[in-house]
């Protein structure tokens, strides 16, 4: 008979991305939930397979083999719950974000208000918004039937009434979301997710239902001075998976074995996200930035209240293809150390969306790549500050303020050859201001802890604690203006022990201190010039207490916005330069 | 680990299956012979709406214009055709405007689907269907050489092939078009002169096949009128020999170019086709592999891209590159005896 061999349940998370598909083992050691380990294989959504089960059943074969235990019977099937032999698991939490982003038509009642907040709900899952419909549309009813039966939507997001306000214009601005629906044949119809004036909701219903599954959520705008995108996401979340169901095989099935708590992967970082949030208090907001194969996720939140990005056109993926219709190729190649031809550059975009998945096997296609990780950060951050409220206006002006710390997720960021790297891109990228934090997640492990955290909290807790993610420093980045060489901040370190180290910080420079991970020390900042450190405003000071990462501690006071010298070959030598100083 | 597999074969069977994205008229018959260029299936492509407000036309409120509709949902409509009415003493209609069918009736509104031309599906290479899918399309086969390539720009057509290109990475330039290529399908190498492409819609060629072609020229490729396939990829990219020599050693023969783009999930590739008898039944190739020693495989990324070697090793771990990278890697033999240390993510199985 098949018994749970220790009190606590042991959970295996599956994460389907775009490239990769990974198994990743807790369980429970001396008594605290731990990441045992991982494995990996290709993703196998596309043809010949088109069945995500080939490859989930091989991450977990390579799983197997590294851990020596068993977790597949002789049928082929995951062996659960665990059995008195160490064989199997409890629990599946599992995540997904492979395929193409939904595609999402948005309605609302005006342009800069219901209309916006739909366009922002999408953005928090792999959408891409086709088209806008308004109620100012000035086509005709039957020109936006047209338009929305032609660009065969996968889902309708409409928004639109304060709560208890318009009613006549909502039902003005379905009638030709009805009359397309009803006009498409049966199996092709969107999904509709209704998010406005609550108390319409019903007869909204009633008028959508006999031509598509109407869904409805929490209104979006129930005020005009407020936006609740949140509690919309989940019944968003929901459809996605719903929708995704129906698009790949074996979607629902991983769904039912995870006893339907399948989520999309940035909304399962952005659940750990916000729990961190909520253990840092009021003080402290937490981050994380996501950039993989599929998109570019971001995720931010302040006491409990999450943002949540997620920008599939800056993907590092197939979506490259597109990337020159969003900025200009020098945008990507003033990141490069290396002097690679324009043209190279924009040929390499084209062959890694032909294949995803490939690799930089040289030190110029490596230099590549990276410097479009920074960029689309860079991208990523500017769609993410429109997103206003308190966690908005942390990445206010496309630098990041007062999240602490900061996640990355993301092999182009986690498994860069060099840790200097990893710190660089994030530094470049996303440009943070005060005093940051960045922590690796190098075994992805963030997702599967989100998907696992609705059934298992104290898994999530104790696994981050345990120390699986990697630190790799505490920066502290100065803001204000002073020419360059200028002294703008004084730093007194002392370290648990002692030993204290002073040292006259110059604007332009980058400094690193080290600071082994695990070795704590006192710190003692007295800005000058009113550079602003984070503490207060323009020429505060104090002390904080700050613990040692991988690369030590940081002082960046290259100055924000980061400006990079016109010149390509001094640009470069100083992209040389920082990263070597970061190398130590 | 999986292996993609990509076909550069000199004969086999060609089994594609060709569907609508949805339901529609297949117009294929099982067991017909078909050119690339046939139809086999047709759909309604994007329709155009007419809402004719019948109400304010006979003059009369929106419930009581509802009792003077002649016409119901699904009836068929010519321009000219009675709507509604006659009421009052002028006896007042409302006749239709345009040719089609009624979508829908209801709140003193027609909603009209016009007529419009219908999406026609096309077979994409010579050959016979072998099955038909209900109102989605057909299954095609037929045997012969393939190339499948990496690019093409949605076009579909066949002719004879002609090659322009004495060696796999001879660039192509404008002034190598001649008058003598009109109305043929061309094998060049590279192609970086936006110019030779202009020179290439001026000649009204039936195809284009590129070894690689520079990433500004696509929105170029894009517009001409004849298909255009890339078979390496972007820059400037030799044809590996195996392709190169396939093609280049079938001058003269007619070719089938489907253009399609690159559709991953679907499997569907833009292929090269040159029909060819076979001697007998001939399988078709497989479409997946793993890696494994001994495999033909081509390099998708510098260094050595677009070229051919054999896997020698497949490393059981993660191993660490030369860049800094760890990843799962292979030993493959290039065809100059060189042994390269390459990932696995960066190659595929050519068979």
């Amino acid at each position: 008979m098949a018994t749970s061999i220790v009190a606590a349940d042991s959970v295996l998370a599956i994460d389907v991305g775009e490239v990769t598909t990974r198994a990743i083992l807790f369980d429970v050691v001396d008594g605290h939930y731990r990441f045992i380990a991982g494995g990996a294989a290709p993703t196998t959504v596309n043809a010949p397979y088109n069945d995500i089960w080939e490859g989930i059943r091989d991450a977990i074969d390579h799983l197997q083999a590294v851990t020596g235990r068993v977790l597949v019977g002789s049928d082929e099937q995951l062996i659960t719950p665990s059995r008195l032999d160490g064989s199997g698991v409890d629990k599946l939490a599992a995540t997904f974000s492979a395929g193409k982003p939904l595609r999402v038509i948005a309605a609302g009642l005006l342009g800069d208000v219901s209309l916006q907040s739909a366009c922002r709900l999408a953005t928090t899952t792999y959408s891409q918004v086709v088209e806008s419909i308004g109620l100012n549309d000035r086509r005709k009813v039957e020109e936006r039937v047209r338009v929305i039966q032609s660009l065969n939507p996968d889902l309708i997001l409409i928004a639109g009434g304060t709560d208890g306000g318009a009613s006549q214009a909502v039902h003005k601005l379905i009638e030709p979301i009805g009359l397309a629906c009803y006009f498409t044949p049966e199996a092709r119809r969107p999904e509709l997710l209704f998010t406005g004036n609550e108390a319409i909701s019903g007869e909204v219903r009633n008028t959508l239902e006999r031509t598509g599954a109407i869904h409805i959520a929490p209104n979006v705008r129930p005020t005009l001075e407020s936006e609740h995108i949140d509690a919309a996401h989940e019944t968003l979340a929901d459809l996605f998976q719903r929708i995704r169901g129906r698009q790949i095989p074996g979607v629902i099935e991983l769904d039912q074995r995870a006893e339907g708590g399948l989520l999309p992967t940035a909304s399962a970082t952005g659940r750990v996200v916000r729990f961190l949030s909520q253990i840092y208090g009021a003080n402290k907001g937490v981050m994380s930035v996501d950039v993989g194969a599929s998109s570019t996720s971001l995720a931010a939140a302040v006491s409990g209240e999450l943002a949540l990005g997620v920008y599939p056109q800056f993907g590092l993926g197939a979506s490259l293809a597109e990337l020159l219709q969003h900025c200009p190729l020098e945008d990507v190649t003033r990141w490069l150390h290396c002097d690679i031809p324009a043209a190279y550059v924009q040929d390499y975009l084209q062959n890694k969306a032909l294949y995803p998945s490939s690799l930089p096997a040289t030190e110029e296609d490596l230099d590549i790549e990276q410097a479009l990780a920074r960029q689309m950060m860079r991208l990523s951050l500017r769609q993410f500050r429109t997103l206003g409220g308190p966690v908005g206006r942390t990445v206010d002006s496309g630098m990041v303020t007062g999240l602490e710390p900061v996640l990355a997720l993301g092999s182009v960021l986690t498994q860069a050859p060099k840790l200097a790297e990893s710190m660089l891109m994030l530094l470049d990228g996303l440009q943070p201001t005060g005093v940051t934090t960045f922590v690796l997640d190098q075994n992805h492990l963030i997702p599967g802890l989100g998907a696992a955290a609705a059934s298992n909290p104290i898994l999530a807790v104790q696994v981050l604690e345990s120390g699986a993610l990697l630190n790799l420093g505490t920066v502290i980045s100065p803001v204000g203006n002073a020419r360059y060489g200028t002294p703008i901040l004084r730093v007194r370190m002392t370290v648990a022990g002692g030993h204290e180290a002073r040292l006259e910080v110059k604007y332009g420079s980058l400094i690193v201190l080290p600071l082994p991970v695990g070795q704590s020390a006192q710190l003692q900042l007295r800005p000058l010039q009113r550079f602003d450190v984070g503490m207060g405003g323009g020429g505060r000071g104090g002390s904080l207490r700050v613990t040692g990462g991988a690369l030590g501690l940081i002082i960046d006071a290259r100055g924000r916005p980061l400006q990079l010298s016109k010149d390509p070959a001094r640009r470069r030598e100083m992209i040389k330069r920082w990263i070597k100083l970061l190398n130590g | 680990m999986f292996a993609p597999v990509r076909h550069v074969l000199p004969l086999t069977t060609i089994r594609r299956e060709r569907l609508l994205a949805g339901a529609g008229r297949v117009v294929a018959r099982k067991g017909q012979k078909l050119n690339a260029a046939d139809v086999i299936a047709e759909a309604e492509s994007s329709p155009d709406y007419l809402l004719l407000d019948v109400a304010r036309g006979l003059g009369v409120a929106k419930n009581r214009a509802d009792t003077y509709m002649q016409v119901k949902s699904g009836d068929e409509v010519v321009e000219g055709d009675l709507i509604a009415g006659p009421v009052g003493s002028f006896k007042r209609v409302v006749r239709t405007p345009r040719t089609g069918r009624v979508a829908a009736v209801g709140g003193g509104q027609v909603f009209l689907k016009l007529a419009t031309t219908p999406f026609e599906l096309r077979a994409g290479f010579p050959g016979i269907v072998v099955e038909l899918v209900s109102e989605r399309g057909a299954v095609i086969e037929t045997t012969g050489a393939l190339v499948q390539g990496v690019w093409g720009n949605g076009r579909i057509d066949c002719g004879l092939l002609s090659v322009l290109a004495k060696a796999p990475g001879e660039p192509l330039l404008p002034g190598n078009l001649d008058v003598g290529l009109r109305g043929s399908v061309v094998l060049a190498g590279h192609c970086a002169a936006r110019e030779a492409l202009a020179a290439a819609a001026e000649l009204s060629l039936r195809g284009l096949i590129l070894a690689s072609l520079a990433a500004a020229l696509i929105p170029t490729a894009q517009q001409v009128s004849f298909p255009v396939i890339v078979v390496e990829g972007f820059g400037e990219l030799e044809m590996n020999p195996a392709a190169y020599q396939l093609l280049s050693t079938n001058e003269k023969r007619e070719v089938a170019l489907n253009a399609e783009p690159w559709d991953r999930f679907h499997g569907q590739r833009p292929e090269i086709i040159i029909p060819l008898p076979a001697p007998g039944e001939l399988p078709t190739p497989r479409e997946a592999a793993v890696f494994e020693a001994d495999q033909q495989v081509r390099i998708l990324r510098m260094p050595h891209a677009g070229k051919l070697g054999r896997l020698v090793e497949v490393s059981p771990a993660p191993t660490l590159l030369s860049n800094g990278l760890e990843a799962r890697a292979g030993v493959v033999r290039l065809e100059n005896g060189e042994n390269v240390l390459l990932p696995l993510a960066n190659l595929e199985v050519q068979e």
